[in-house]
């Protein structure tokens, strides 16, 4: 079977220019020097859907959603990459085409022009058109009278008056009632069920799931993933709650409403930094269940044998969650001249409940900070821990669990 | 390209349709004030400037002769004006549909071509009933008229082209557009004759292509003779680089154009 839809490395690239002068100079300069910023808001984007595939792009605002829709469309040209479609590509466009102070009628035949169907194919239409829309007597009325919802299903009932080979489908549907969304997925199934290809482009997941045998996930204007809709739903959630979190601490510290961190300690070793890190970086966010480390980087005073390093973890009320030390492991440090610096590790798997939590880290010697503290800094860095990949669970500890469910005899 | 096209033609007559509709939509009168201000334009000049102030063309007593001078430069100027000024907002105005829907970007300026075309025809529609109620009409030579504006909106696409795809990375281009056209008026004899002008001047008209087709217009109305061919092939060849140098902007520019709407 030959794909309807087919992309392949697509990449999209706005030209900015600082003033309208700089794309003067460079036009002057025959392109010789660049005046502008590049700002790619796709980059290599590959995906193909089949004839009755209907497939949902999810991604937060700014993703690059739109964007790859209008490649699509063929209204933006791409910066690389190919694209291709077979037949008729039809967009639900809200509003294309109408005037306020036509009547619905009047826009009805000129949106469908201006979607590419001859006038007689939408004179015969129609009758059909208005009987899909049911907005009754409010056909005769101008357009600018209409509720948004009204000129949803006008606009809806244009756009799918004929089969096209792609439909695309973006947030607008939302504004209609249930009643008629129920009806356009009606509609949208039997045009699937004769081959048409969906791109559902949306941020509701209920519908994402309902209506998509598969999604992608745009972020950064880049396709990272693609599958399944329930597993790239929960993904994308994952991310949004990431972000929330990030936002949330950031906004915080921004505030000046970090917890307030308190340091004591006779400052014969200091703690210089403390840092929470995962696969992707130096992070304030992890998953559950993610490999972690927490490096913790100071400096020696003066000679010291025996330098202990220790982590501590408290949930949001204070309780102490998690905590271990270098002594406790029996790891001896290395021996450090006065003035030099040093580095600990602590690698662990984050199997902590959801929720946000502080990090205290201490330097002492023996195996506890009372025999003789150098320094401690308590709510060192607040981190924050969010759903992951994993199947949902509640509490304060994530453990990682296989189940067996069967009848026994 | 032309099948395409045809293939497009309901697209192309919703836009014109629209562009019509809109003036009369709303308005008791409707499509009459269509007729209204063209019908005041010459009333103007014919009654208020030949009958009350007495304006005279040198060496024409008649008291129509300068009304009808004017009209007859005033309305096809304003064709040629409409056209290049419409064409210079061509895909700023249209920019929704630009981003909304695929469809070969000519048809802009042919729809354009056709409305403003539309609205041409009825002012020279009702000039030419004036002409025929007042005992003036120019008879054959009306036919000269064809070629003159066939190469007029040719000159004015090209331009306006030009000027409507350079608008859209430089917003200066239109608001230069607008000064030049005014000098532009007037270095055309459309008010004044081209014989009370001293030669100096006259030199600069002489390079005007302007100056050939309105007085082609004029000699038609006034003198009902076939214009003046002699300067034609020059006009259409400039008219014609005109079309072909916008083109190859269009051409070279639009990867970018819709990035910048």
């Amino acid at each position: 079977m030959t794909s309807s839809v087919e992309l392949a490395g697509i990449g999209k690239c706005y030209k900015r220019y600082a003033r309208p002068s700089h794309r003067l100079l460079e036009w002057a300069s025959f392109g010789a020097r660049e005046r502008h910023l590049k700002h790619w808001v796709l980059s290599d984007v590959s995906f193909s859907a089949q004839p009755g595939e209907a497939v949902g792009i999810v991604g937060v605002n700014g993703a690059g959603k739109s964007t790859l829709l209008k490649i699509i469309k063929g209204t933006v040209r791409p910066s690389s990459g190919r694209v291709a479609c077979a037949g008729r590509v039809a967009a639900l466009e809200l509003g294309l085409g109408f005037h306020p102070d036509f009547d619905g009628r009047e826009n009805a035949i000129t949106a469908g022009a201006l979607l590419g169907l001859d006038g007689a194919t939408v004179r015969r239409l129609l009758p059909e058109i208005e009987g899909f829309a049911e907005i009754g007597g409010a056909i005769d009325d101008p357009v600018r009278t209409y509720s948004s919802g009204m000129q949803l299903r006008l606009a809806f009932a244009v756009a799918t008056a004929v089969r096209p080979e792609v439909l695309m489908i973006d947030e607008a549907l939302a504004v209609g009632d249930a009643y008629f969304q129920q009806k356009c997925i009606g509609r949208i199934r039997r045009f699937r069920e004769q081959g048409t290809t969906l791109l559902f482009a949306s941020h509701d997941p209920g519908a994402v799931r309902t209506l998509c045998d598969r999604a992608l996930l745009l972020d950064g204007g880049q396709l990272v993933r693609e599958g399944e809709p329930v597993s790239v739903l929960d993904y994308y959630n994952a991310m949004i709650a990431r972000r929330t979190a990030e936002y949330e601490i950031r906004t915080a510290e921004a505030l000046g409403s970090h917890p307030t961190s308190t340091r004591s300690g006779d400052q014969r070793a200091t703690i210089e930094t403390a840092s929470l890190w995962d696969e992707s970086g130096d992070v304030r966010v992890v998953q559950v269940g993610a490999a972690v480390a927490v490096r913790i980087e100071g400096r020696v005073r003066e000679r010291i044998d025996g330098l202990t390093v220790g982590i501590s973890i408290r949930d949001r009320l204070g309780n102490e969650v998690f905590g271990t030390n270098t002594h406790h492991a029996r790891l001896r440090g290395p021996s450090l001249r006065p003035g030099e610096a040093f580095r600990a590790e602590f690698r662990f798997a984050m199997n902590l409940g959801c929720g946000t939590y502080t990090l205290t880290t201490a330097l002492h010697s023996g195996s506890v900070h009372l025999e003789g503290n150098y320094d401690w800094w308590d709510k060192v860095l607040v981190f924050q821990v969010v759903p992951g990949d994993e199947p949902t669970f509640v509490g304060c500890a994530y453990l990682p669990t296989s189940m067996r469910f069967e009848a026994i005899e | 390209m032309l099948r395409d096209l045809w293939g497009h033609r309901a697209f192309v007559a919703a836009i014109v349709r629209r562009e019509f509709a809109l003036r009369s939509v709303r308005a008791v009168w409707g499509a009459l004030w269509l007729l209204i201000q063209p019908a005041v334009l010459i009333l103007i000049y014919t009654v208020v400037f030949g009958q009350l102030l007495h304006a005279r063309l040198p060496g024409v007593s008649d008291s129509l002769g300068y009304g009808l001078f004017v009209c007859a430069g005033l309305i096809t100027w304003g064709f040629f004006s409409e056209l290049v000024l419409r064409s210079q907002n061509l895909f700023l105005e249209h920019a929704p549909l630009l981003k909304a829907v695929r469809f070969p970007r000519s048809l802009l300026p042919i729809a354009l071509v056709l409305a403003c075309s539309i609205n041409f025809a009825l002012i020279a529609g009702i000039f030419l009933v004036t002409l025929l109620f007042i005992g003036r009409w120019p008879g054959v030579a009306l036919l000269g008229t064809i070629p003159l504006l066939a190469v007029q909106s040719l000159l004015a696409i090209g331009l306006g082209v030009l000027v409507g795809t350079l608008h859209v990375f430089f917003r200066d281009v239109g608001q230069m557009a607008q000064v030049l056209l005014q000098f532009w008026f007037w270095l055309t004899p459309i008010v004044y004759p081209v014989s009370i002008v001293p030669d100096a001047a006259r030199a600069v008209i002489a390079w005007n292509p302007m100056f050939y087709l309105v007085s082609g217009y004029q000699r038609v109305i006034l003198e009902h003779a076939m214009p003046e061919w002699g300067g034609l092939p020059i006009i259409f060849a400039a008219a014609l680089a005109s079309g072909l140098l916008s083109w190859w902007v269009f051409r070279l520019l639009s990867p970018d154009l819709v990035d910048e709407l």
